[in-house]
């Protein structure tokens, strides 16, 4: 464990953040209160990368991004948003956040398009009205997640998944540098999740940066260029698909390797075993 | 001379109840987004004891009670945004603490009657003075402006407060304004609906408009609407009935929200009977999809298979065969009547 740990975490404070690193976390620790939930983070999240962060439930994947995003207390370490200390970030819809809902509880009506709409406020002032060019940005991004012909329905109708996209377009809305989602495929059914790997598909094209949270890779895997698993509040790998898909397979071929084990399936069915974990067993609609 | 009198006390009676029956809705809505209907009651019972200080002082009770309102809106947000502490006990101790204060402090006043405490509970078509209503006016006018101006960020807020909190929209600050409104608009409805009743005139037309309603923005202008009804209709009422303004007001209102249940109700059960859904339905039609797509007054159809499929809520309503719709000339195909038309068993699902 101490091996890998050595291994896979970079020493923090030699080498310098890349140029062109969008996020830099060095030693961090993140949670709500006097105890961390997450503790000694150190990641760097490069322009262009698609990122998945797995682990099981309660492992602190949701509390890292918040912990990014700003949502909670930093215990220790530093945060570097586009090169600046995180705190001092003002622009901080640079950062666009599709958080983890199950529904969208609207306890008043509410159109896709006027949820939506309201991803883009950070770009305009603040006496200001949404202007024709916010308007046909909005209209995009509804686009872009396949939800076009519903920008007037009312969101409660909607079923899960296209909630979650409307959450999507939400971030998009603000023509975020980077978009940090959580469990975007979570309680979707299967058709559903098709669609919504689709969608990431077409975000990957435009060349968006991506930090997906989720404990199935499935469909998403072919998208990834890195993944980061985080378990008992600590990183425990980061690497590319191949080197985890490599290790993982180690694992499963090789029982007695209980260090590899410990680290990558901490509990057998957690880390990446979904739905979306089978694409060749046909289950898949 | 009388009958002047009476004139002139229900003229400003008239635009009050206009100025209360516009902002008290708008305001509202936001709280019932938020799911804190009853907190402009709590508030409603602190401006008591500002009133009963402004009657023992021989300040205008508006005043005193607006002091003590804002004061209070602004303690119950930092209250509740602490969190730790037991937030919903603590409003209890304020609120109860208000009014007792209030019944208590009114009666060591000069004029401090029962029926003069009832006019401020429960409202008064007679207690509006003119000076008053230039007040009133221009309070309103701010609530109404200062809701107009910060519609899209309350919005926001109030939908989803983490997200606005990632997007560094001013959270807290915000919240404190909403609350403030909140506690002006108490101020503005006391004359006419009463300190008791004036909740009711900030919710209830918003449920009445959420059950019709099919967006934000229309929720509102209906919203406005009801409200308008109620409070102008309450007070018109009021006079000829010989009845306390306020609860004539809330009761107009609460007639209206069982009346638009009843209708929403029947509509709903209309439109289920002329609505064909499409069989279970895991494509998803879009631009890229491949599917003929055919516009069609105010949606697309989608040539599935022959079938028409057009978007409705969460799934594909049924709109017949591709013949007769494919008819660019078609003589039903203007918007909102396009179902009308349509020949049997298809529906007007996206049109109604």
């Amino acid at each position: 464990m101490l091996m890998s740990a050595a291994r896979t975490s970079p020493e923090p404070g030699v080498a310098p953040a890349p140029a062109d690193a969008v996020i830099d976390l060095r030693r961090a620790s993140f949670g709500y209160g006097e105890r961390p939930t997450v503790t000694d983070a150190t990641l760097t999240v490069r322009r262009g990368e698609i990122v998945a962060v797995v682990g099981p439930n309660g492992s602190g994947k949701s509390t890292l991004m918040k912990g990014i995003l700003g949502l909670n207390e930093r215990t220790a370490g530093t945060l570097t948003l586009f090169g600046v200390p995180g705190d001092e970030l003002r622009d901080r819809a640079r950062l666009g956040y599709v958080p983890q809902r199950h529904t969208l509880s609207t306890s008043v009506r509410a159109t896709a398009e006027e949820i939506v709409s309201t991803g883009r406020l950070p770009r305009i002032g603040w006496l200001g009205r949404l202007r024709a060019t916010d308007r046909q940005i909005v209209a995009r991004s509804l686009d872009v997640v396949g939800l076009a012909d519903r920008a007037a329905t009312e969101v409660s109708t909607l079923s899960g998944g296209q909630q979650r996209r409307v959450l999507i377009a939400r971030a998009l809305a603000g023509q975020p540098d980077v978009l940090i989602m959580d469990e975007p495929t979570a309680g979707v059914d299967a058709a559903n999740q098709h669609v919504l790997a689709d969608v990431l598909e077409r975000l990957v094209e435009r060349g968006v940066t991506m930090i997906i949270v989720t404990h199935e890779l499935g469909a998403l895997e072919r998208l990834l260029t890195r993944i980061v698993v985080v378990d008992g509040g600590r990183i425990r790998f980061d690497g590319t698909p191949e080197r985890y898909a490599a290790q993982r397979g180690a694992v499963h071929h090789d029982h007695d390797s209980h260090h590899h084990d410990d680290e990558l399936r901490p509990h057998p069915s957690g880390v990446a075993v979904g739905p979306l974990d089978a694409p060749h067993d046909g289950s898949r609609r | 001379m009388i009958d002047l009198l009476s004139i002139d006390f229900m003229q400003r009676a008239l635009i009050a109840a206009l100025l209360v029956g516009t902002v008290a809705p708008m305001v509202g809505i936001f709280l019932v987004q938020r799911r804190l209907s009853l907190i402009g009651d709590g508030m409603g019972h602190v401006a008591l004891a500002g009133v009963a200080i402004g009657l023992v002082t021989g300040v205008a009770p508006v005043w005193t009670a607006l002091v003590a309102a804002v004061v209070a809106a602004v303690v119950i947000e930092l209250l509740r945004t602490r969190g730790r502490t037991n937030g919903d006990v603590a409003l209890a101790v304020i609120f109860y603490g208000g009014i007792a204060a209030g019944v208590v402090i009114i009666s060591k006043s000069p004029d401090g009657t029962p029926a003069n405490l009832m006019k401020y509970l429960f409202g008064s078509i007679l207690t509006t003075t003119s000076s008053d209503l230039y007040l009133f006016a221009g309070l309103a006018v701010l609530i109404a402006a200062t809701t107009w101006a910060l519609r899209p960020r309350l919005f926001a807020v109030a939908n989803d407060e983490e997200y606005a909190r990632a997007v560094g929209i001013p959270v807290l600050p915000l919240n404190i304004v909403l609350a403030v409104l909140t506690a002006t608009t108490v101020v503005v409805a006391m004359r006419v609906v009463g300190l008791l009743l004036i909740s009711a005139l900030m919710i209830v037309p918003n449920a009445a408009s959420q059950l019709i309603a099919r967006s934000f923005s229309g929720a509102l202008r209906w919203a406005i609407a009801f409200g308008l009804v109620s409070s102008v209709g309450g007070v018109a009422l009021s006079y000829p009935l010989n009845t306390p303004s306020g609860g004539t007001i809330v009761l107009l209102a609460v007639g209206l929200f069982i009346v638009t249940a009843m209708v929403a109700t029947a509509r709903t059960q209309l439109s289920r009977r002329r609505h064909d859904v499409a069989e279970a339905h895991a494509h998803e039609h879009g631009i890229e999809c491949g599917h003929e797509a055919i516009p069609h007054g105010d949606h697309v159809d989608y040539v599935h298979d022959g079938h028409l499929h057009a978007a409705h809520e969460s799934h594909y309503d049924e709109h017949g065969h591709e013949g007769p719709h494919s008819d660019p000339d078609g003589t039903a195909d203007t918007a909102g009547t396009a179902g009308a038309a349509d020949t049997a068993g298809t529906t007007t699902g996206t049109a109604r």
